[in-house]
């Protein structure tokens, strides 16, 4: 073993390498604009230099003189589509800002052309040829900018639905013998995956095949489908890889309907790459967001009144929102308990999912101000967090199915050396650089969602398992493998895995870290349906019931007690009972807690996620602990962090490799986010000014010395038949504040607004 | 990008017969119709941008042969301007006797831009300023002359607070070129009349009300090689930025002192990061010479270089950051072990 592929621990599958390994580093992996289209036309888009306004003309002459050109597309002679809905109110689209339908304008780079030509390079150039003159209006870019509204989300946005309070927040806080106030601010952010935001669309008679890297193939297939007004069964959507989501392919954006549109007009295969800088404004992004936490505590370190207010930017269309106050009014116990949630509305595009949507801007919050009132109380924040650790989040009362943040806290910290630490700020250095040490708490919810998958099994061992899921880089095609070899008990080289294409069975979108839980538990099931035929074949007498689940280890008990009591099953024998050459089942899991309308929904591309604060009798929640050093320079105040290590519990873990890397990833993400990423906004004209990878700034290998990531065992029965909890989204929630309380704790200086940059440092 | 021809130069004369036959009279250089490909990393990065749009492009690759050697002769260094950035930044002798230059080489982008990038095509690098790559906004005086400034007001973190105009504030963003300025490097240029030589801080000229004119190269003109005179082991290059690797100087300095004891006897310093051209404090510099050293002297000397600085909404902090960097890349020359 070595550090990459760690010794499973209790619950923990093996360190298998990656299914798609050898494919990826050999560059063979195919993405969506790598599939081979028949005599394609290239489309080029053109995209607005204002963010508020109207187009007044449109000078074509020069682009249409470029040779090559077939058809320039604006708004004048679109193709119609239909209106489609924020898959928050039911819809399947990111935005309902629909480009190319009217002269008016409502943000930055939206899409007023699509250039269409023999080449990507003719249509680039005659895109860059195309005069357009607007009558432009003073749009409100953000937070402060005259005339934006302001309104809580309660009410606008389907899927908020409570600002959580319990107790007499007001009353508490007043009697509290410490108190602290403070107010945190995060950035815009973009995904910035590496798979640029392309789009190809080829007819066949009525059936459109589309190739995207997209997050949900069955949201798109039917989002795509009600935009064009076809059936939804001759839409097929195929990514076998996409290169990256971070959210930003979760829900449809509107390129992909106009592209299909063009295409069916010109009865050719369409080719859409976009650029770099187009990305930021024809998907989605991170809001920027804004915070009040107001703590009351005892003396001794109980909180006992605690107020999260938060207020986030969305555009003027859509009251999208992440509404994080869900997460922080249930870490810690407090009997006084607030919260509000507000949209600002702006002339934007409209903000969606990024890693970890709402807990990474709240956790940054609360977990500032957590060690904020740790200073103040002079008491270690570890302890602080150890106080008020609890069993039951305090709105609802409601159990966690387990909870294992001290136990993360405490063997991150003496992997870290946290003792070692003097807890004086100012008062570690190494030559030229202050040193800081700080930590933080890390969580997020495990959510599952509707899945469904077909498992083939062969006489020979040989398996095939079909599932609708996403390759975005976490290593679901390994899991999933891995997961039909132990419950099949066949050998892993022999589970072939097919995923990202709508024609096969339904997977939930690859969001809200649920991708591992849900189709695990699928293919779980459909394995054990295989198992149950078989086992019919081999004892046609036996009952299934006791004698079953015995023999064969089949329902839905969590992984690891079936493979205890599991015995092989003998194949050929029972396929030779059986008398067929293979066995094939199709089967459709749903978790507990999930709506009646689950499995039409998950067929129609409405994932039903349960799960996190939203059960029944429960809240479940993965877990971590985050210590990082960082190091800030006496002279140029340069910001470093040398050092991430973090601890996380989130159930049985089925591949340690790639859960480790997925966890690192996390760390990484979130020190970039704390140091580096933010999307600068032009106030005056509410345009995105560092649109591209050379000026958004990103780490870079250079910038990661140090990362250390620490997988806890943990069981947890409660949650579903695989026993997971989502970790892709675990990590960089708390690296926000550890970053920040780091920083205090080198400079004696506390920054509550992100990313920290060295002009931020007073030292 | 636009279509162009590509034509790849045999020989110096053909080069700058290539690129000067095709140069209407009073264009500058930017704009001409024929522009030098070196390691294309400025210029075709720029054309994808529409930002330029030569008709013709001049592959002077060719001349690599004879215009990219590293020479250490007498006590003096010349540079061919084909010498790739990587090469001379690992260059054992350059290391040595020049630190400042080898530092601001490998401090400079990535190991790929490094790898492909000339010592010719560093220096006329243009600005990275956001509004004059992105072609959707009019208002940049530097590209459309005239129009105004759209980073005036705008934001302008990483902009100049030297030698900035009411015209334009956009950063020279180059690192090398601040050695060569603090080593009162010379530059020859070859064109149509042969080759000349020229002191390096006289080719890059200061927006002031013509933004669009950057150096003093003219179209059929061609660098050829730099040179230094005498070695400077005591020299140091640091520079701050947002992260450790594939990033532009929010602020640097090029120091190069001849010092003994903590007495400097002459001093060099150079700006990065900061100033709209490579940037020479001489004022600063003059504040030492003949001195003992001491922080409250490295401080005066700071607070002379930035005596004439200009913050803006976004960029005030370079100032005193600026001075803070200077100050300690003082120290750090004088106390070097040599
Ligand atoms: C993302 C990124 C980060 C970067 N970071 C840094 C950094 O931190 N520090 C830094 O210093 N630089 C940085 N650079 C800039 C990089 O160093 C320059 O692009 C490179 O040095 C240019 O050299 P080239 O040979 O590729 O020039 P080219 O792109 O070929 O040419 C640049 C310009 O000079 C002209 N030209 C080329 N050769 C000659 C010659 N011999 N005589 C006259 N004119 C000539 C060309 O016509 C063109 O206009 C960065 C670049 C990028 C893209
Ligand atoms: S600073 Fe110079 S380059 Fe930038 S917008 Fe202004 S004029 Fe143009």
């Amino acid at each position: 073993m070595t550090a990459a592929a760690p010794e499973p621990k209790e619950n923990m599958g093996q360190p298998v390498s990656r299914y798609d390994a050898v494919v990826k580093v050999t560059g063979r992996a195919t993405y969506a604009s790598d599939m081979p289209l028949d005599n394609p036309a290239y489309a080029f888009l053109v995209t607005s230099a204002i963010a508020k306004g109207r187009i007044d003309r449109f000078g074509l002459d020069d682009a249409r003189g470029v040779r090559g050109v077939i058809e320039i597309v604006t708004y004048e002679n679109a193709p119609k589509l239909k209106d489609s809905k924020l898959f928050s109110d039911g819809g399947y689209a990111g935005t309902t800002i629909q480009p190319l339908k009217s002269a008016e304008i409502s943000h930055d780079g939206e899409i007023i052309a699509v250039v269409v030509a023999e080449s990507y390079e003719a249509a680039r150039e005659a895109a860059n040829r195309v005069k357009v003159s607007y009558t432009a209006t003073a749009p409100s870019a953000t937070f402060d900018s005259p005339g934006t509204t302001a309104a809580a989300a309660k009410g606008q946005n389907a899927q908020f639905k409570e600002d959580a309070k319990v107790g007499d927040f007001a009353k508490a806080f007043d009697a509290a013998e410490v108190k602290l106030t403070a107010a945190y601010d995060t950035p815009t952010q973009h995904h910035n995956p590496m798979e640029l935001f392309t789009t190809s669309c080829a007819w066949m008679g009525d059936n459109l095949v589309i190739y995207e890297g997209s997050q949900y193939v069955y949201g798109l297939k039917n989002g795509v489908a009600e935009q064009l007004g076809i059936d939804a069964d001759k839409v097929r959507v195929v990514n076998p890889y996409v290169g990256g989501g971070f959210g930003s392919r979760g829900s449809m954006t509107p390129r992909t309907a106009i592209i299909a549109a063009i295409a069916r007009r010109l009865n050719r295969p369409i080719k859409l790459v976009p650029t770099r800088d187009q990305g930021f404004t024809i998907t989605t992004y991170r809001a920027e967001t804004r915070h009040e936490i107001k703590l009351g505590a005892s003396r001794d370190g109980k909180l006992v009144a605690l107020r999260h207010e938060g207020a986030e930017i969305s555009s003027r269309a859509d009251a999208y929102c992440v509404g994080g106050t869900k997460t922080t009014t249930r870490l810690y116990a407090c009997a006084n308990v607030d919260s509000l949630v507000s949209i600002v509305r702006a002339d934007r595009n409209t903000p969606g999912f990024m890693r970890s949507p709402p807990e990474v801007p709240y956790l940054f919050a609360l977990e500032s101000a957590m060690d904020e009132l740790a200073v103040k109380l002079n008491i270690d924040p570890v302890e602080l967090r150890r106080i008020n650790d609890t069993t039951n989040e305090p709105i609802g009362g409601k159990p966690y199915t387990s909870r294992a943040l001290m136990a993360c806290f405490d063997e991150a910290a003496k992997a870290f050396g946290w003792a070692q630490r003097s807890p004086q700020p100012r008062s570690m250095s190494d030559g030229d650089w202050l040193i800081g040490h700080g930590c933080a708490a890390t969580c997020y919810p495990t959510q599952m969602a509707p899945s469904a998958a077909r498992v083939r099994l062969q006489r020979d061992g040989r398996t095939r398992v079909e599932i609708a899921g996403h390759e975005i880089g976490t290593g679901a095609y390994t899991v999933i493998a891995q997961t039909a070899a132990e419950r099949l008990g066949v050998p892993l080289e022999k589970v072939a895995v097919f995923m990202g294409d709508s024609d096969l069975p339904p997977a939930p979108v690859a969001g809200g870290s649920n991708s591992t839980a849900s189709t695990c538990s699928a293919v779980m099931m459909v394995c054990d349906q295989i198992r149950q035929r078989l086992f019919k074949a081999v004892m046609p007498g036996q009952s299934l019931t006791d004698r079953a689940k015995e023999t064969v280890g089949l329902g839905q008990t969590p992984a690891t007690q079936a493979a205890k009591s599991d015995r092989p099953l003998d194949l050929e024998k029972a396929f030779d009972a059986l008398g067929v050459g293979v066995v094939e089942e199709y089967g459709e899991w749903k978790p507990e807690g999930a709506p009646l309308d689950s499995f039409r929904a998950m067929h129609s591309g409405h994932p039903r996620l349960v799960g996190g604060h939203q059960m029944k009798d429960q809240i479940a929640y993965a877990f971590g602990a985050e210590f990082v050093e960082v190091r800030v320079n006496r002279f140029t105040h340069e910001i470093r962090c040398p050092r991430l290590v973090g601890a996380f519990a989130a159930g049985r873990i089925v591949n340690p490799r790639t859960a480790r890397s997925q966890l690192m990833g996390g760390l990484i993400w979130g020190m970039s986010s704390a140091l580096l990423e933010a999307t600068e906004i032009d106030e005056r004209n509410a345009r995105y000014v560092n649109d591209n990878l050379a000026d958004y700034l990103l780490p870079v290998n250079a910038d990661v010395s140090g990362v250390e990531v620490i997988m806890l065992s943990e069981q947890d029965d409660r949650i579903n038949p695989a026993g997971v909890k989502g970790l892709g989204e675990l990590a960089n929630v708390g690296t926000n504040a550890a970053i920040c309380n780091a920083i205090h704790h080198a400079t004696g200086q506390r920054i509550r607004k992100l990313p920290v940059r060295l002009e931020n440092i007073e030292v | 990008m636009r279509p162009f021809s590509y034509q790849r130069a045999t020989d110096p004369t053909a080069a700058v017969q290539a690129l000067g036959a095709a140069a209407a009279a009073n264009t500058p250089l930017t704009k001409a119709t024929a522009q030098p490909l070196a390691g294309g990393t400025t210029l075709i990065d720029l054309m994808k941008l529409d930002v330029m749009r030569p008709a013709g492009i001049v592959d002077i690759n060719p001349l690599a042969q004879g215009w990219s050697a590293i020479e250490l002769k007498g006590d003096g260094l010349r540079l061919g301007a084909l010498a790739k950035m990587a090469d001379v930044a690992a260059h054992a002798e350059i290391e040595r006797h020049y630190p400042v230059i080898a530092n601001s080489l490998k401090l400079a982008a990535s190991a790929q831009l490094r790898n492909m990038a000339t010592l010719g095509g560093n220096v006329m690098q243009r600005t990275r300023c956001s509004y004059f790559r992105d072609v959707t906004y009019e208002n940049c005086n530097k590209r459309n002359p005239g129009s105004g400034c759209a980073a005036m007001d705008g934001v302008n973190r990483m902009h100049a607070v030297l030698g900035v105009s009411d015209q334009c504030i956009a950063t020279y963003p180059g690192d090398f070129a601040q050695a060569l300025i603090a080593l009162d490097a010379m530059v020859e240029i070859t064109g149509r009349s042969g080759t000349r030589n020229m002191p390096f801080a006289e080719l890059h000229k200061a927006p002031g009300s013509t933004p669009d004119i950057e150096t003093t190269l003219q179209p059929g003109e061609l660098i050829s090689a730099f040179s230094v005179s005498g070695r400077w082991p005591r020299s140091v290059y640091l520079k701050a930025r947002d992260r450790q690797s594939y990033e532009f100087a929010l602020s640097s300095a090029a120091v190069a002192l001849d010092a003994q004891d903590g007495t400097v006897r002459e001093a060099r310093i150079a700006l990065g990061g900061v100033a709209t051209v490579p940037w020479r404090a001489r004022e600063a510099e003059a504040l030492l010479k003949g001195q003992k050293f001491d922080d409250g002297l490295a401080q005066r000397v700071a607070d002379a270089a930035f005596a004439e600085a200009r913050g803006r909404r976004h960029n005030s902090f370079k100032i005193a950051l600026g001075k803070r960097v200077v100050a300690r890349a003082l120290q750090q020359a004088v106390t070097m072990e040599i």
